[in-house]
């Protein structure tokens, strides 16, 4: 990351003897593409408020365009990018990017960036396009603080927010997304920082990301997506400080990991969602301080799970602490508290005396017969529950955590 | 009917039991508000409570006032009243007052503990309403069973095997149907089932509120419908609410014909 | 005053009344009697609304009873066994009686008459059996209704206050009311009653004054006469 801020400021100093292009509706220059076409490597492109309606403006300059109290460039639904970019050292910032088509064959979008590197792409708004931003084949770019709303219906017929395709060192940092089809869209990105945003509402999920190793993800909120955030088939993730919640639905996750190994899930909140983490072949994961509130299921692991260690996450007041339906391997559960714990603490070492058993007869008869979830807190369910914890026959006797918490880890409020 | 109605409740309000009732509110309230200071637990804690002793509370004293009373009923009888209005006065005295131990049981702590300013005052709200509920449904259901058992000590076994029922076997029953035809599509049963048992019935209408996340879970079309628009909600209340008709109505049949 | 046709009440199996026929004129005490179980209370009660016949008609004033209640605003009722709301005390009992009944009510003299002042404010819970028959009988008589119905209305008295009873009903006699008493002690029955009216077997066995049922008995005595009334159920039970 230091590298690339690096070369962004050589490249710009070697530049210094630059011009500006004012380009405005009672200019000279009356669009932002012949303002582009006149510009040469270095200059700037200050375009002033007005409409723009334009479509498929290519870049292939390191230029940096940049919009004064946001100008709208309206796409007026044509089945083009606004902006076709293949181009280092470039920064596009202070646009209102509206109507960008949609089209069941072909990814559109705002701003379409191929095979470039050290862009910046800042401060900028989309309101109901189609894609927001494409990026392929691309390394060292940014794409900070922009908001992007949309109008998606359903998955078919809506495109993502920040779509990143086989690309590398990306800092995706700061953004609102919402209502798109996924919020953030990560394919082959390797080595990318993701931070600081918001990502709601969207009709698939918050985050998406497959087959991108060695990222970080932080201090991210996802709230109310369709299915939460999915994480799948990616090696040497962090992920730490994220709030996912509200993610209700019958497919709907705080978080998805399917195939993730070796990752690092630390600080997270997971509250009320329908399922707060989704745990699918995942093995060498390390889930540390972490909050799960009023989810559903804590964690349901649905396939089989190894050498997975969960220490110090407090376990509130879900519905089901912990629930799965394939055999779990060589999983540590160490030193959590959970709200449940009913047991006591002699020694007042604020560790409890006796072992807690997180999966509850009930949660295995739900995994049996779903209907049976409206019995959920009836008395005759404490009795079942109750009579397994004294001799567990369905619940597997070595799934247990043998020094539970007496009280919460750092609580929050 | 509301004189008798004042009588009652003045009769009750002098009886012990009911500071006993509300003293235990109160004490509960106070532990779980102040001896833990987790009040998401405090609120499940009370639900669970509410859910299984309301009904309890609500059968034996509704038995219990019924028998207790029956000498003097017969003189309320010989007076220039109508029979309904007798009964009716003292059903509504014994569910009122004690649903005023409730909300008062439960309401000082709440106050004191100052959650009138959070957000859990809607979980509070929800709890008193199905109290309240689940009060009038299993006095009206406790009176029913008393007007047609002379015998005392009968009628409180019957009442006591009720609350039983509804509370723990009905659930017992449901889960083994539910795993025994487990192939078949259940939704429709299993939310068929929970209407008709008012303790089910309550509990499903504070999940509604509590876990909302967990039951959203589940695939069935039929569930979605009802947990996840405020369908729920309504159907949930309006089913209570004939809940406490329907024992009523029976009682005013029963009575049409009862001798004294 | 009251007509009564044809009055049918089973409970169970138990036949209780089997169509009884009773006229009870304006004015009078009438004593009805019978063997245990002959249905006395059960008559009562179905002039009382209590208990609902299977069959019949009730006239009271003129007027079905059946259903009805307002009619009993013009009736006063002693029961057998006075068992009030442990919780209240005895004045506030009778102003409660008072409260429900839309009618003048004239309890100080009776109070004072039966010595209750000293009960007023103690729990009805903690009153001997004796007294809470006077505060039953307090309520009964503080009402001026032109039917007056005792169901046992000795039951507990200690000798004054029975005195004082029997004076009560004699006045209210004197007034014109129509009295009904139940009773077992044959003294007030020959004492106050002008007419007798014999249940037995769910019917009026007898119905006429007490020298009327002494001359039909061949009996001096009024018990020796009602004993030998029932002695016939008896011997037709073991025919």
């Amino acid at each position: 990351m230091k590298n690339f801020l690096f070369f962004f400021f050589i490249s710009l100093t070697f530049f210094a003897q630059t011009k500006t292009i004012t380009v405005c509706p009672s200019c000279t220059i009356k669009t932002i593409k012949k303002g582009v076409l006149s510009a040469n490597d270095g200059d700037t492109v200050l375009v002033k408020k007005g409409v723009y309606k334009e479509h498929l403006i290519q870049l292939s300059k390191s230029i940096a365009i940049v919009g004064e109290n946001y100008p709208i460039i309206d796409a007026l639904g044509n089945k083009e990018s606004i902006f076709a970019i293949k181009a280092d050292n470039f920064s596009i910032s202070g646009f209102k990017f509206i109507n960008v088509g949609m089209s069941f064959t072909k990814e559109i979008a705002g701003i379409f960036v191929t095979n470039s590197k050290n862009f910046v792409l800042e401060n900028n708004i989309f309101q109901d396009d189609f894609y927001a931003f494409i990026i392929q084949s691309s390394k060292y770019g940014v794409i900070k603080d922009n908001k992007i709303t949309g109008h998606a219906v359903n998955e078919t017929s809506s495109g993502n927010g920040v779509h990143v395709w086989k690309s590398s060192h990306i800092r995706i940092e700061g953004n609102t997304i919402s209502g798109m089809r996924d919020g953030i869209y990560l394919e082959f990105v390797q080595k990318s920082h993701i931070f600081n945003n918001t990502s709601k509402n969207n009709v698939r999920y918050g985050l998406h990301f497959m087959f991108s190793h060695h990222n970080e993800y932080y201090q991210n909120e996802f709230k109310k997506n369709g299915a939460g955030v999915a994480v799948m088939f990616s090696k040497h993730i962090k992920m730490h400080n994220n709030t996912f919640h509200f993610n209700w639905g019958t497919a709907s996750y705080g978080l998805l990991l399917k195939e993730i190994n070796d990752a690092d899930i630390f600080d997270n909140i997971f509250e009320q969602n329908t399922i707060g983490i989704n745990i699918d072949g995942c093995n060498r994961i390390h889930y540390k301080n972490n909050h799960f509130i009023r989810n559903g299921w804590a964690l349901k692991f649905t396939g089989g799970c190894y050498s997975n260690v969960f220490e110090f996450n407090n376990f509130m007041h879900n519905a089901f602490d912990l629930s799965y339906n394939s055999r779990l391997n060589n999983n540590k559960f160490e030193a959590n508290y959970w709200s449940e714990y009913t047991g006591y603490d002699l020694n007042k070492d604020g560790i409890g005396d006796v072992p807690f058993r997180p999966v509850k007869l009930f949660s295995y008869v739900v995994n049996q017969t779903p209907e049976t979830l409206v019995l959920l807190r009836s008395l005759f369910v404490d009795i079942i529950n109750f009579s397994e914890k004294v001799s567990p026959v369905f619940t597997p006797d070595n799934l247990k955590d043998n020094t539970p918490l007496m009280n919460p880890v750092n609580p929050i409020e | 009917m509301l004189k008798i109605l004042k009588y009652s409740i003045f009769d009750l309000l002098r009886s012990r039991w009911s500071y006993v009732y509300f003293v235990f509110y109160l004490i509960l309230g106070f532990v779980l508000f102040f001896l833990n200071n987790d009040v998401n637990k405090a609120i499940i804690t009370l639900m669970n409570i509410i859910i299984v002793l309301t009904p309890l509370i609500g059968t034996i004293f509704g038995v219990m006032y019924y028998y207790n009373s029956k000498e003097f009923t017969e003189l309320l009888l010989a007076q220039p009243i109508k029979r309904s209005k007798i009964f009716m006065g003292q059903y509504l005295g014994v569910s009122l007052s004690l649903t005023l131990s409730l909300v008062l049981g439960i309401g000082i702590p709440f106050v004191l503990y100052g959650l009138f300013k959070s957000a859990s005052i809607f979980d509070f709200g929800l709890l008193i309403v199905v109290g309240a509920f689940l009060n009038f449904i299993f006095v009206a259901l406790a009176y029913n069973i008393a007007l047609s058992n002379e015998n005392k000590i009968k009628g409180f076994g019957y009442a006591i095997l009720m609350w039983l029922f509804l509370a723990v076997v009905y659930d017992g029953i449901f889960m083994i149907l539910a795993i025994k035809f487990k192939e078949y599509p259940l939704d429709k049963f299993a939310l068929g089932a929970m209407m008709f048992n008012p303790i089910d019935l309550s509990r499903t209408l504070i999940l509604l509120k509590l876990d909302i996340s967990a039951l959203l879970g589940y695939t069935g079309a039929v569930f979605k419908q009802f947990f996840g628009t405020s369908k729920g909600l309504i159907i949930s209340l309006l089913i209570l609410c004939l809940w406490v008709l329907f024992p009523l109505f029976r009682m005013r049949q029963k009575l049409l014909k009862k001798d004294f | 005053m009251i007509k009564i046709k044809n009055l049918h009440k089973k409970f169970g199996k138990l036949t209780v009344l089997d169509g009884l026929d009773l006229e009870i004129g304006h004015g009078g005490i009438f004593a009805i009697l019978g063997p245990n179980g002959s249905g006395k209370t059960t008559l009562i009660k179905c002039l009382l609304g209590m208990v609902i016949p299977n069959k019949g008609e009730i006239e009271y004033q003129g007027k079905n009873v059946l259903k009805e209640w307002d009619y009993r605003n013009n009736l006063n009722y002693l029961p057998q066994i006075a068992n009030f709301p442990a919780n209240l005390s005895v004045i506030e009992l009778i102003k409660m009686v008072k409260n429900l009944r839309p009618k003048q009510a004239n309890e100080q003299h009776l109070i004072e008459l039966f010595g209750l002042q000293p009960f007023l404010n103690k729990k009805l819970g903690n009153l001997s059996g004796g007294t809470k028959q006077k505060v039953n009988i307090v309520l009964t008589f503080m009402f001026d209704s032109d039917l007056i119905i005792l169901d046992e209305p000795t039951t507990g008295l200690d000798p004054i206050a029975l005195i004082y009873l029997k004076e009560l009903i004699q006045k209210e006699r004197y007034k014109g009311k129509t009295i009904l008493i139940t009773t077992h002690i044959m003294s007030v029955v020959e004492e106050l009653a002008d007419e007798i009216v014999f249940l037995l077997d769910g019917k009026i066995y007898f119905k006429g004054s007490v020298p009327k049922l002494k001359e039909q008995t061949h009996q001096e005595n009024l018990e020796r006469a009602i004993a030998k009334l029932i002695s016939k159920q008896y011997h037709k039970e073991t025919v």
